[in-house]
């Protein structure tokens, strides 16, 4: 058989049939569900009579809508309160396992999945949110799908998809003090742009990548579809299988062994070819800071804001000039002279335990500046709240003026109560600065944990490296 | 859903890439558990001067005359001509929701997010990717002619001007047979029930911890 790339290993073993018309049925292994991309797909099922065909492989959680205060109060918006209701009426209806909004282990659906072992190497996962990528980092096959695909899953365990080109991102050589997943994520966002990875499945290859936590990783591949690409996959090694163990849903005893097995052989072939390849030396990355509203806008942190002018063809030129007027700034401005108004650290690129500690460590007992009305600390799970409490790290946060909030999406993308007013900057932790993302009129820079702290002491971007 | 076979259609040119789905809707307007009367918040915050919110009455809402489909010559438009990654971020149907409750049948863009171009399908849109020269060109002449309509004809996959001019466009035969005949995706699939229990039958032995 000739070599083959991780991403044709779980295409294959998935293969329930080819349709000999470029289309294919793909079992799926694991399905996640939250309230916002359910409700019509539940309403589908019952419409047309159909149950789910295994409702044992299907998680839910409330997430978009929870709020992040006062939660025993239940949802005081009442159209939000609809949606996470009806969530849990589909889930009683129809067998589905949910973990509800005041379970200790409910948090953000790409952050509960791999942290309960739902997530395990070798599977197909997927969810109506187009972060789903972040289960990729586990050797796993996974993409976000929309409605329709939703309860096309839930009736049948399959979809009916293509199978895309192949991408090899390698990162190579060691990433310096203070760098993260994070700035690695933008910078190759800035090198291939926002569509850069339309069309393809990507696998994050190098020692860079290999040297990155389970926590970095997921960070990585959640942002796979901020370059364009549905899925991202990291190959399985020792960390991957490190992480899973003991997981409560991961298997044990003898079969844990036959798992690891499988999973072991879930890595690219030496020989393997790719459609394309990209290399970025990791030693060539900073700290990273976006400054427009398209991930792809990005900038080292020691960088100016970039002029319109230099943007090369006309339409890049509208849409840098549109950019800077909407996020108000001027051309050439140092990003470390920009100041902002609120801090977000969350989200499910950037709410794991090791993001909060990353961020934690900046602080040394310093305090939030005066300029900045708010900080704001979401952990991505109940249970990363209750690991960071025992760790005394929500202490660190609120002595230096954060709030500590409960886990949910929050302010990524406002769709509770956590949002920014018009005008508001905001350093945010997040994966997205679109227009009005954060809230109408709000102005998102995406930066690191350990950036979005250090932005909050010193009211301004910082080098966190200097701070 | 609704079959697609031809169309001969105004043509409404939104004239910036990267649209993104949070643009198209609006986050607030995913709270609704329905699928339907997404249509008046279709691009809310580029149409409307205020803010929109769910559930609120838009008739009386103020319009920005600055935007391209308040223009008067671009109503009941049913193709929008797009720049590239059109319907980029989010996986949420609710934009092409919009976009069909809004009466736009077809989009012509140089290129889709892949998300977006895969739900326009399940909801009788047509995505139509042409080179981006050939999307110049129309862009230049809806601007510059009032009125200005296209024909789609999906079984011979063309697109046709108003002086006959014809461009042909890629479509997968799967997608194109379910959207000529308006079928779902869920009776085709069911149709291979056999394939599915056999494959997991097979599978509960190689990896039973799929199965727990
Ligand atoms: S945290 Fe943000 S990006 Fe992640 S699932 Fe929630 S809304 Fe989506």
């Amino acid at each position: 058989m000739s070599a083959q790339t991780l991403y044709d290993k779980l295409w294959q073993s998935h293969l329930v049939h080819d349709q000999g018309d470029g289309s294919a049925l793909l079992y799926i292994d694991r399905h996640l569900v939250h309230e916002v991309t359910s409700p019509q797909a539940f309403e589908g099922l019952r419409l047309a009579g159909r149950k789910p065909w295994r409702a044992s492989s299907a998680i839910a959680v409330p997430d978009h809508n929870v709020p992040t205060t006062h939660r025993s109060a239940g949802i005081v918006d009442p159209v939000s309160r609809l949606q996470v209701e009806t969530l849990d009426k589909n889930c009683a209806e129809f067998g589905i396992v949910e973990f509800k909004m005041n379970d200790a282990r409910q948090g953000i659906v790409h952050v509960i999945g791999p942290e309960q072992g739902y997530t395990l190497p070798g599977m197909t996962v997927v969810c109506g949110d187009s972060h789903t990528s972040t289960h990729g980092a586990f050797g796993a096959l996974a993409f976000g799908i929309g409605t329709s695909e939703v309860e096309h899953v839930l009736a049948t365990q399959c979809l009916v998809t293509r199978k895309a080109k192949s991408m090899r991102v390698s990162v190579e050589g060691e990433l310096g003090a203070g760098v993260t997943a994070k700035d690695v994520a933008l910078a190759i966002i800035g090198a291939i742009g926002t569509a850069g990875g339309t069309g393809h499945a990507i696998e994050f290859a190098g020692s860079a990548i290999r040297g990155l936590s389970m926590e970095g990783r997921m960070t990585l591949c959640n942002m796979a579809i901020e370059a364009g690409a549905r899925s991202g996959m990291v190959a399985v090694d020792d960390k991957t299988l490190d992480y899973v163990r003991g997981r409560p849903a991961a298997p044990t005893g003898e079969i844990w062994d036959q798992a690891e097995a499988w999973w072991r052989t879930l890595v690219s072939d030496e020989d393997a070819v790719f459609d394309c390849e990209v290399t970025l030396d990791a030693a060539t990355i900073v700290p990273q800071v976006t400054w427009g509203t398209s991930p792809e806008m990005v900038a080292a942190v020691t960088a100016r804001v970039p002029d319109p002018a230099q943007a090369g063809d006309e339409g890049r030129h509208k849409d840098w000039q549109r950019a800077l007027t909407y996020m108000g700034l001027s051309a050439n401005t140092p990003l470390t002279d920009i100041a902002v108004d609120k801090v977000f650290i969350g989200s499910c690129t950037n709410s794991r335990i090791e993001d909060l500690r990353a961020a934690a460590a900046v602080i040394k007992g310093r305090t939030k500046a005066a300029n900045v009305k708010l900080a704001m600390v979401v952990p991505g799970s109940g249970l990363v709240k209750r690991q960071a409490e025992e760790e005394g790290l929500d202490k660190l946060f609120t002595a230096a003026g954060f709030e500590w909030r409960d886990p949910g999406c929050s302010m990524c993308l406002a769709m509770n109560a956590d949002k920014l007013e018009p005008g508001e900057r905001c350093a945010s932790t997040s994966n997205r600065n679109f227009e009005g993302r954060q809230g109408q009129g709000g102005r998102t820079h995406l930066v690191s944990p350990a950036m979005a702290a250090a932005a909050a002491l010193a009211g301004h971007f910082v080098d966190v490296r200097e701070y | 859903m609704r079959a697609f076979t031809l169309l001969d259609g105004l043509v409404v040119p939104l004239d910036r890439a990267n649209v993104d789905t949070d643009a198209i809707i609006p986050k607030q307007f995913l709270k609704s558990i329905r699928r339907s009367g997404f249509g008046p918040n279709l691009f809310d915050e580029w149409r409307y001067l205020d803010h929109g919110e769910p559930g609120q009455e838009c008739s009386n809402r103020p319009l920005n005359p600055e935007f391209v489909l308040n223009q008067p010559r671009y109503r009941d438009a049913q193709i929008l001509l797009a720049r590239e990654n059109f319907g980029c971020g989010s996986s949420r149907e609710h934009a092409p929701w919009a976009l069909e409750d809004y009466g736009i049948r077809a989009i012509i863009a140089p290129s889709f997010a892949d998300i977006f171009y895969n739900n326009c399908f399940k909801n009788g849109l047509l995505p139509i990717v042409l080179d981006a020269a050939t999307v110049d060109r129309l862009f230049a002449d809806v601007q510059t002619q009032v009125g200005y309509r296209l024909k789609i004809d999906l079984p011979r996959q063309i697109v046709s001007t108003p002086t006959g001019e014809e461009f042909m466009f890629s479509v997968d035969a799967h997608r194109k047979y379910c959207l000529l005949q308006g079928l779902d995706d869920i009776g085709l699939t069911l149709q291979h029930v056999d394939r599915i229990e056999a494959y997991e039958a097979q599978r509960q032995k190689t990896a039973p911890w799929l199965f727990g």
